[in-house]
C-alpha cells in the first residue's frame, strides 16, 4: 500500500473509533481496551507510512473534495511530513498501550468515554496537521487538535485549577492560531492576489514571490503563532499549568508530540514555503531558543510538582530544538548546505528524542501518581523499593533527557554542539564571536538538566518515604503501563546506540529542503562510527560506549564476586549521627537551593521563616514554618500588564454602553450621519 | 606494536599508575607542608585492604547504590581507552571526541549524586546538591575552553588535536594560554581539589564529593577510590594531550612508545607538583564563591576565543 493511503487509513481508523466510542459508553470496561488497541494499530500504521516515505523518498499528494465547494482538502506526504508522522505515531503507539491500563484506573470514579473520544480525535488532529497541504485543511486540523486537547485538559473539571489551566491554554492556543492564520493569509494573498482564493494551497505559496518585508511578516507571524503552541518563552505560561492537570497519558502526548507539530510548522514555513531568508531570522530563532532552554531548565529546577517540573523541561527542550533550527537557518542563509543539514538533523533528531524520553517521563510520572495519588515530590521518596519497574524505566528517561551517553538525548545535543563548533566557518565576524557563546549556554542547560533530574529522581524514588501519610497500598503498576514505558525506554536506548541508521533515514529531509546532506560523511566509517562532518573533526560511537561500559562493569563485577565476600546490612552510619528520620533528608527545595541562590535574580522569590516559640527566639523554638514562593517573572512582566491593559480598554469601551435605548438610537443616528457625510 | 596492544598497554598503565600518581601527589604535598609522608605506595595498600574487607551496606540502599561503583569504574576505564596517553594510534580513540568525553565523566557524576541521595542521609543529599551545582557551572566554562582549543586544529577529536599540536612548529598562542588557565581552574573543580573541594576532609559542612560517598565501604569504596584516582590522572592526561602533547608516539614503534611513556610520566609528575603548589598556596573557598571562580574560568576561555579570532 502506498504510504499516503496508509496514513489516510490511520486517520480514518482513529475517526471511526472516535465515532464509535459514544455508543459504547455503557460498556466502558470493554471500550477502553478496544479503543486504545485500535489507536495503537492506527498509530503504528502512521509510523509505517512515515517510515516508508523516508525510506523511499516518495512524495505523494492527493486532493479530497470535502469541505467548501471549490476549496478541496489537499493532502501531501513528503519526507518532512513522513518524519513527523514517525515522531507522532511512535509515541502514540507507546502511549496508547500505556493508556489501556492507565485509563482503567478512572473506572468507578468518573465516566471515561469523553477521555477516550477526545484522545482519539486529538491523535487524528495531529496526524492531519502533518498531512495537510493547504492552509484551510491545516488550520482545520490545527483547531481540531487544539479543541480536543482543551477537553482533555478539562477532563477532571471539578477542580478550579484545571478549569483555569484549560482556559489559559485555549486562550494562548487561539492567539497563536490567529497569528498562523494571518501568516498564511499574507502568503496566500501575495501568491494569488488578495481578491482570489486559489492561493490557499501550499503549492501556490511555494511559488509566490514575496518581497523581503512581506516574507519577514509572514515568517514572524507564523513563528509567533507556532511559538505560542510550542511554549517558547515568553509564551510558555500555559504549559506548566495545562500539562500537570491533564491525565498523564494526555500530558505525555501533549508534551511529547503536540508541541512538535509547531516545530513541523516552523520548518515547513521557513524551509519549504518561504525558502529564501536573511540570516537574522535564524538569529532571532536562535536567541529565543537559547532563552527558552536556559530559563526553562532553571524554572524546572525550582519546581517540586513532578509533572510541572517535566512541563518546564518541555520548554527547555523546545528551546534546544529551536537552537538547532536557528543554526540551520543561519547556515542556509549563508549557503552552507552541509552545515545547515547538520544543524537541521540535530534539531529533528532532538524532536524525535524529546518525544520519546518526555513521553516516557510523563508516563512514569503518571505511574507514580497512579500509585501514590500524590504529585508533590516532597511527599514521596524511596519508591524504588515499591515500584522497581517504574523507577528503572523512569531512570532511563532521566538519563536520556540529561544528555548522557549512550542514550539518545546525548546524540542530538552532541550534534547541536558540533553545529555550534562549525560556526567559525561563517563569513560574518559578529556571528563568529557570538554564536559560540550560545554553545556555552547550551552546555549550561545540559548540566542544569542533569542537576534537575538528579533532584527529580533522587527525591521521588530514592531515600526513604518522606510523606506525612503512611506509604501503604503502593504497588507496581499493571502490565500494559509497564509495556508502554518499556517500549519507549528501549527506543531511547536504540536511538542513542545506533544514530547512524537514524541519520541515514533522516538525511533525505534536508536534501529535499535545501540540497544538503550529511549521511555520506556521517556514516562513512560504517554503522558504528558517527562522524557528522568529517572523521578528523569529531566522532562518536554509541555501540562502543555502550558495550565498553557494559564489558568493564561485567568484568569488574565477576572478578569481585569470585571470592563471594559477604554483604552485611546495617543501619545508616551518617558520620555517627543517631536517630535519623526521613524528614532530615534533603528535600527538592533544599536540593535546588544553591542554584536558586546563584540564579535567584531571574525569579520572583519570596522566602519567609516563621519561628513559633514561647519567647519568639530561634534558640527556644518549638516549630519552624518555612514558606517559599517562587513565581515565573513573566507573569508580572508581561501577562499582568497585558491583562490590566485589556481590562482598562474594556472599561473604556464599556462607557459607551449606557443601557438606555435613547442613547443607542442616538449612536445609530450619528453613525448614519457620519456615513452619509463621508460616502454620500 | 599492534594498535590493540598499545590500547591494552595504555589501559594497564592507567590502572596501574593511577594509585601511584595519587601517592606522588600526597608525597609532594607532605614534603611541602613539612609532614612525613606515607609513601608513594600507600594508595595501593588502601585499595588492596578495601578490596579484602567485607561490605557494610545501609539498610535501605537500593540497586543504584550498589551499581554506581561498578559504573564509575567502567566509565573511567573506557575514558582511559579514549584519551591518547602514549601514542595517537589507538583503535578506541574515535569512540568519543572531547565533548563526548566530558559527558562520559558526567555519567559518573550523575550516578554518584544519585547514590548519595539513595541512602537518605542529609549528608548524601547535601553532597549531591553541591556537586551538581558546581558541575553545572563548570560545564559551560569547560565547553568554552574546549572550543578555544579546538579552533587551532579545527577539530574536537583528541587524536587529531594531538597530531596537529605535536607537528606544528612551537609557537606561543595567546588563545591557548588563556584556555590552559581556564582548563586548570575547571579541572581543579571537576576533580574535587582545593580550592573548590577538599578530598582529604571529612569535616561535615565543607565536604562535597566525600559527602556523597560517605556510606560506601569494602569493595564498593575501593572501586570508587580507584576510579577517582584514575579520573584525576585522566584530567591531567586530557590537559597534556590538549596543551603539550610533545613526545607522544605517532605510531607503534617500540622506541617511540618508550619515549612516549617516559614523556608522559615526566609530564604527569610535573603536573602533580604544579597542582600541589596550587593546593598548598590556596585555601578552600566558600561554596558560594565557586560561582565567581568558575565564572572567571569561563571569561578566560572566552577571552581565549576572542584572542584567536583577533590575533591568530
Amino acid at each position: 500500500m502506498p504510504p499516503l493511503d496508509l496514513a489516510g487509513f490511520s486517520v480514518l481508523l482513529l475517526l471511526f473509533t472516535a465515532a464509535l466510542s459514544p455508543f459504547l459508553s455503557r460498556w466502558e470496561r470493554f471500550l477502553i481496551p478496544l479503543a486504545f488497541s485500535l489507536a495503537t494499530l492506527a498509530s503504528f500504521t502512521a509510523v509505517l507510512a512515515g517510515f516508508l516515505t523516508l525510506l523511499h523518498g516518495t512524495n505523494a499528494a492527493a486532493a479530497i473534495a470535502l469541505g467548501l465547494p471549490g476549496l478541496p482538502f489537499n493532502l501531501r506526504l513528503d519526507p518532512l511530513a513522513g518524519f513527523f508522522l514517525v515522531v507522532i505515531g511512535l509515541l502514540s503507539t507507546f502511549v496508547s498501550i500505556y493508556s489501556i491500563g492507565y485509563v482503567r484506573g478512572y473506572l468507578g470514579h468518573r465516566p471515561v468515554t469523553p477521555l477516550v473520544l477526545f484522545y482519539l480525535l486529538f491523535l487524528a488532529g495531529m496526524l492531519m496537521v502533518v498531512l495537510a497541504d493547504d492552509a484551510y485543511f491545516f488550520l482545520l486540523s490545527w483547531e481540531l487538535m487544539a479543541a480536543a486537547s482543551y477537553f482533555l485538559v478539562m477532563f477532571e473539571d471539578e477542580r478550579a485549577e484545571n478549569r483555569r489551566a484549560a482556559y489559559i491554554y485555549l486562550l494562548v492556543a487561539h492567539v497563536g492560531a490567529i497569528a498562523i492564520l494571518l501568516s498564511f493569509g499574507v502568503m496566500a494573498g501575495l501568491a494569488s492576489g488578495f481578491d482570489r482564493f486559489d492561493g490557499y494551497t501550499f503549492d501556490a505559496m511555494r511559488s509566490a514571490r514575496l518581497s523581503p518585508e512581506w516574507a519577514a511578516a509572514a515568517f514572524f507571524l507564523a513563528f509567533f503563532g507556532f511559538s505560542a503552541k510550542a511554549g517558547v518563552i515568553p509564551l510558555h505560561v500555559w504549559l506548566p499549568e495545562a500539562h500537570p492537570v491533564a491525565p498523564s497519558n494526555v500530558s505525555a502526548l501533549m508534551s511529547g508530540v503536540m508541541l512538535k507539530t509547531s516545530i513541523y510548522g516552523m520548518v515547513r514555513v521557513a524551509f519549504d514555503l518561504i525558502r529564501d531568508f536573511p540570516w537574522w531570522w535564524g538569529g532571532i530563532v536562535l536567541v529565543f531558543g537559547l532563552l527558552s532552554a536556559v530559563l526553562g531548565v532553571l524554572y524546572a529546577l525550582m519546581q517540586h510538582d513532578l509533572k510541572r517540573l517535566l512541563a518546564y523541561h518541555s520548554v527547555e527542550n523546545i528551546g534546544i530544538i529551536l537552537i538547532g533550527l536557528g543554526l540551520a537557518m543561519i547556515f542556509t542563509s549563508f549557503h552552507f548546505p552541509a552545515l545547515a543539514a547538520l544543524a537541521l538533523v540535530a534539531a529533528l533528531y532532538h524532536t524525535l528524542n524529546h518525544a520519546l524520553f518526555k513521553g516516557l517521563l510523563f508516563m512514569g510520572a503518571g505511574a507514580v501518581i497512579h500509585a501514590t495519588h500524590e504529585r508533590n515530590m516532597e511527599e514521596m521518596g524511596g519508591l524504588i523499593h515499591l515500584l522497581p519497574w517504574t523507577s528503572a524505566l523512569f531512570l532511563i528517561g532521566c538519563v536520556s533527557i540529561s544528555g548522557l551517553p549512550p542514550f539518545n538525548g546525548f546524540v542530538s545535543e552532541w550534534l547541536t554542539f558540533q553545529a555550534f563548533l562549525l560556526s567559525p566557518e561563517l563569513p560574518h565576524p559578529l556571528l563568529k564571536l557570538l554564536v559560540p557563546l550560545g554553545a556555552a549556554l547550551l552546555a549550561l542547560t545540559g548540566a542544569l538538566a542533569a542537576a534537575c533530574f538528579v533532584k527529580a529522581f533522587g527525591v521521588t524514588f530514592l531515600g526513604a518515604w518522606r510523606g506525612h501519610r503512611k506509604a501503604t497500598r503502593i504497588h507496581e503498576v499493571g502490565l500494559s503501563m509497564r509495556l508502554g514505558m518499556a517500549l519507549a525506554a528501549a527506543s531511547c536506548l536504540a536511538l542513542g546506540v545506533l544514530p547512524t541508521y537514524v541519520i541515514g533515514w533522516m538525511d533525505i529531509i534536508p536534501e529535499r529542503l535545501f540540497g544538503g546532506q550529511i549521511a555520506s560523511s556521517a556514516g562513512k566509517f560504517g554503522w558504528m562510527w558517527l562522524t557528522p562532518y568529517s572523521h578528523e573533526r569529531a566522532s562518536y560511537s554509541g555501540p562502543v560506549v555502550f558495550c565498553g561500559i557494559l564489558a568493564v562493569v561485567a568484568v569488574a563485577y565477576l572478578l569481585l564476586h569470585v571470592r563471594g565476600a559477604a554483604i552485611r546490612r546495617a543501619p545508616l552510619w551518617d558520620c555517627g549521627f543517631e536517630r535519623i528520620t526521613p524528614r532530615m533528608q534533603y528535600t527538592a527545595n533544599a536540593f535546588a537551593m544553591p542554584i536558586r541562590r546563584i540564579f535567584g535574580f531571574l525569579f520572583a522569590i519570596r522566602e519567609e521563616v516563621e519561628i513559633l516559640s514561647p519567647r519568639n527566639h530561634a534558640v527556644t523554638a518549638e516549630r519552624f514554618h518555612y514558606r517559599l514562593r517562587i513565581r515565573d517573572r513573566f507573569w508580572n512582566w508581561l501577562y499582568t500588564p497585558l491583562a490590566v491593559a485589556a481590562f482598562w480598554i474594556a472599561r473604556w469601551v464599556g462607557k459607551l454602553q449606557q443601557g438606555r435605548i435613547q442613547v443607542y438610537l442616538l449612536y445609530s443616528f450619528v453613525t448614519l450621519i457620519v456615513l452619509l457625510a463621508f460616502l454620500g | 606494536m599492534h594498535p590493540f596492544a598499545i590500547e591494552l598497554l595504555q589501559l594497564l598503565m592507567l590502572l596501574g599508575l593511577a594509585p601511584a600518581f595519587a601517592g606522588w601527589v600526597k608525597v609532594v604535598k607532605c614534603r611541602l607542608q613539612g609532614r612525613t609522608s606515607p609513601g608513594i605506595l600507600q594508595p595501593y595498600r588502601d585499595i588492596g585492604r578495601l578490596f579484602v574487607k567485607d561490605v557494610v551496606l545501609a539498610e535501605n540502599a537500593s540497586w543504584i547504590f550498589r551499581f554506581t561503583p561498578y559504573l564509575a569504574f567502567g566509565v573511567t576505564v573506557l575514558a582511559g581507552g579514549i584519551i591518547p596517553l602514549i601514542s595517537v594510534d589507538l583503535p578506541l580513540a574515535a569512540t568519543a571526541d572531547i565533548i563526548a568525553l566530558v559527558m562520559l565523566f558526567a555519567i559518573i557524576r550523575f550516578f554518584t549524586a544519585l547514590a548519595g541521595m539513595d541512602i537518605g542521609t542529609a549528608f548524601g543529599g547535601m553532597g549531591a546538591s553541591r556537586e551538581m551545582m558546581i558541575s553545572s557551572l563548570a560545564e559551560p566554562a569547560m565547553l568554552m575552553a574546549v572550543f578555544t582549543v579546538s579552533l587551532a586544529s579545527s577539530s574536537t577529536s583528541l587524536t587529531h588535536m594531538v597530531t596537529v599540536m605535536a607537528h606544528n612548529p612551537l609557537m606561543i598562542r595567546p588563545s591557548l594560554a588563556f584556555a590552559l588557565i581556564a582548563f586548570i581552574m575547571i579541572a581543579l573543580a571537576e576533580t574535587g581539589r582545593i580550592p573548590v573541594d577538599n578530598p582529604a576532609t571529612h569535616l561535615e559542612l565543607t565536604m562535597i564529593h566525600e559527602a556523597m560517598i560517605l556510606e560506601y565501604s569494602g569493595r564498593y569504596l575501593a572501586l570508587i577510590e580507584w576510579a577517582g584516582m584514575m579520573k584525576l590522572m585522566l584530567f591531567f592526561s586530557l590537559g597534556i594531550a590538549a596543551f603539550c602533547p610533545w613526545g607522544i608516539a605517532a605510531g607503534g614503534d617500540p622506541p617511540d612508545l618508550a619515549l612516549g611513556v617516559a614523556a608522559f610520566i615526566f609530564k604527569l609528575m610535573l603536573g602533580g607538583v604544579i597542582m600541589v603548589l596550587i593546593e598548598t598556596g590556596l585555601a578552600k573557598m566558600r561554596i558560594f564563591r565557586v560561582s565567581e571562580y568558575l565564572g572567571s574560568a569561563f571569561l578566560l576561555a572566552t577571552l581565549g576565543m576572542i584572542a584567536f579570532f583577533i590575533l591568530e
